[in-house]
């Protein structure tokens, strides 16, 4: 590929579905530059179309593998598969090592599968910066379903289910007991539970624990309320996979055909636009609050000063240079 | 915030080993940059086909089994077929020297056998790419 193709002028060809191009696209989209605006919002009119599901849980409970397998039944129906992979950035040098692809190689050269590693680089909340961008590329590319994976989270890192239409949480046996189990957080947002790695002994318990909080919920749900099933899988044996696929399935019918369904997509578009509107702010305020900050930052350890003024003086600080910055570039207009 | 260098390392064929390829990995992650590790035993095929997918910088194949001119020959070419002909191709592992000679005329951007430091990697890696210039 030709080194300066614009954003723009790749639009048509990720259309048509073209690798190199979408990959292109995508990483215009992950390193924010400016010049890509404009063709992600076009990529954004254009998008809408595929089912997004998103798959969560711990570090180590099996989602990269999870997501192999839901891609191969998935293709096994003729539908063609975006997958976005989430790895961890270090917090010391930045770098990242992405390593789900190692537990996808089924389809490695699959044509209808395409998969694409990003780095956190900095971002909380399990998704990386640019993710919905990427979902929506991979969705204008053609793909009928865009599996998003997060990193291995803990247990308050929820962002997913408001950027995914049907959001998985994935529990491995062996972690915790009926009182994790109950607890706010994580394991609330599923639409689908799934206790991967079921081929052990110990699966079962996990199966009942899981059961047993939803059936506490259940006295409580409103009329018409989805029921989150509980499906033990495993990439072993093969087992749960087909399971999934049709809870997958009528989730997806009942988001379509629910007034829940649109309430969430509306609160998807929320979250859209208060995350945009973050990192721009973080695009225009960010290197400005970090050369600002370090002195502040050494009278707050000295104790000199309380984080609450040092704070609101950084915010100021940053906003008195950015309206400084305008200044300037208004009078060299005039 | 600049973007980090992105690189794919990749075990092809039969070659089991892969101690010396994550200690790269490791380096390279060290060095701020985003490591794409393919695991063992793959095909030339699905290693350009990921590279592809993920638009790395660098694409560095690792082999300990000599099977390196009938490798890069077969990802060179793909490369060059799905039109992403611009990525930085190189070479690590143990080879004989005229093999190495020949990769580089073949259109390997380095070539870098089991006694470089890790650190001369990642130096490589940066001018190589620096060398490519923004894309």
């Amino acid at each position: 590929m030709s080194r300066t193709v614009s954003s723009l002028a790749l639009i048509d060809r990720v259309k048509a579905g073209e690798a190199a191009a979408i990959a292109r696209l995508i990483s215009r989209a992950e390193s924010g530059a400016a010049e890509a605006h404009e063709a992600l919002a076009r990529i954004y009119g254009l998008a809408g179309r595929a089912h997004v599901i998103g798959v969560t849980g711990v570090p180590g409970s099996g989602k990269s593998t999870l997501v192999g397998k839901l891609c191969a039944a998935l293709r096994a129906k003729g539908e063609r598969v975006g997958i976005v992979a989430i790895d961890p950035s270090s917090p010391y040098s930045g770098g990242a090592i992405l390593g789900d692809r190692i537990r996808m190689t089924e389809m490695a050269s699959d044509p209808g599968v395409y998969i694409r590693s990003m780095a956190t680089r900095g971002a909380v909340g399990g998704m990386a910066r640019a993710t919905l961008d990427v979902v929506d590329i991979l969705d204008v590319a053609g793909f009928d379903t865009v599996v998003l994976e997060t990193v291995g989270v803990g247990q308050d890192e929820v962002e997913i289910v408001r950027a995914s239409h049907t959001t998985i949480v994935v529990s491995a046996p062996g972690l915790g007991d009926e009182i994790q189990a109950i607890k706010a957080g994580i394991l609330e947002i599923a639409d689908i539970h799934v206790v991967s790695k079921c081929d052990r002994s110990d699966a079962n318990r996990t199966l009942v624990d899981l059961k047993q909080m939803l059936m506490g919920g259940l006295r409580a749900a409103p009329p018409g309320a989805w029921h989150a099933p509980v499906i033990g899988t495993s990439a072993f044996s093969g087992q749960g996979v087909d399971e999934l696929v049709a809870a997958i399935e009528r989730h997806r019918h009942f988001a379509l055909e629910s007034k829940s369904g649109e309430q969430r997509r509306l609160a998807i578009a929320e979250f859209r636009l208060r995350k945009t509107a973050e990192n721009l702010l973080l695009d225009r305020f960010g290197e400005k609050i970090a050369q600002a900050g370090a002195p502040l930052a050494a009278r707050l350890m000295r104790r000199e000063a309380d984080p609450y003024s040092v704070a609101t003086e950084l915010l100021n600080t940053a906003l008195l240079r950015e309206t400084g910055h305008e200044q300037d570039a208004r009078s060299k207009i005039a | 915030m600049t973007t980090p260098i992105r690189v794919m390392l990749a075990k092809v064929g039969l070659d089991g080993h892969d101690r010396g390829v994550r200690v790269v990995a490791r380096a390279l992650r060290d060095a701020g940059m985003d490591v794409i590790y393919t695991g063992l035993h793959r095909t030339p095929d699905e290693v350009v086909t990921a590279a592809i997918q993920e638009d790395v910088d660098v694409l560095g194949v690792s082999l300990l089994s000599g099977v390196q001119m009938t490798v890069f020959p077969k990802i060179l070419d793909k490369l060059k077929r799905e039109g992403a002909d611009d990525m930085i191709v190189v070479a690590g592992g143990v080879m004989p020297d005229e093999d190495a000679v020949a990769l580089k005329r073949m259109g390997v951007k380095e070539v870098m056998l089991q006694d470089t430091p890790p650190q001369a990697i990642v130096d490589t890696l940066r001018k190589l790419v620096t060398e490519r210039g923004p894309r």
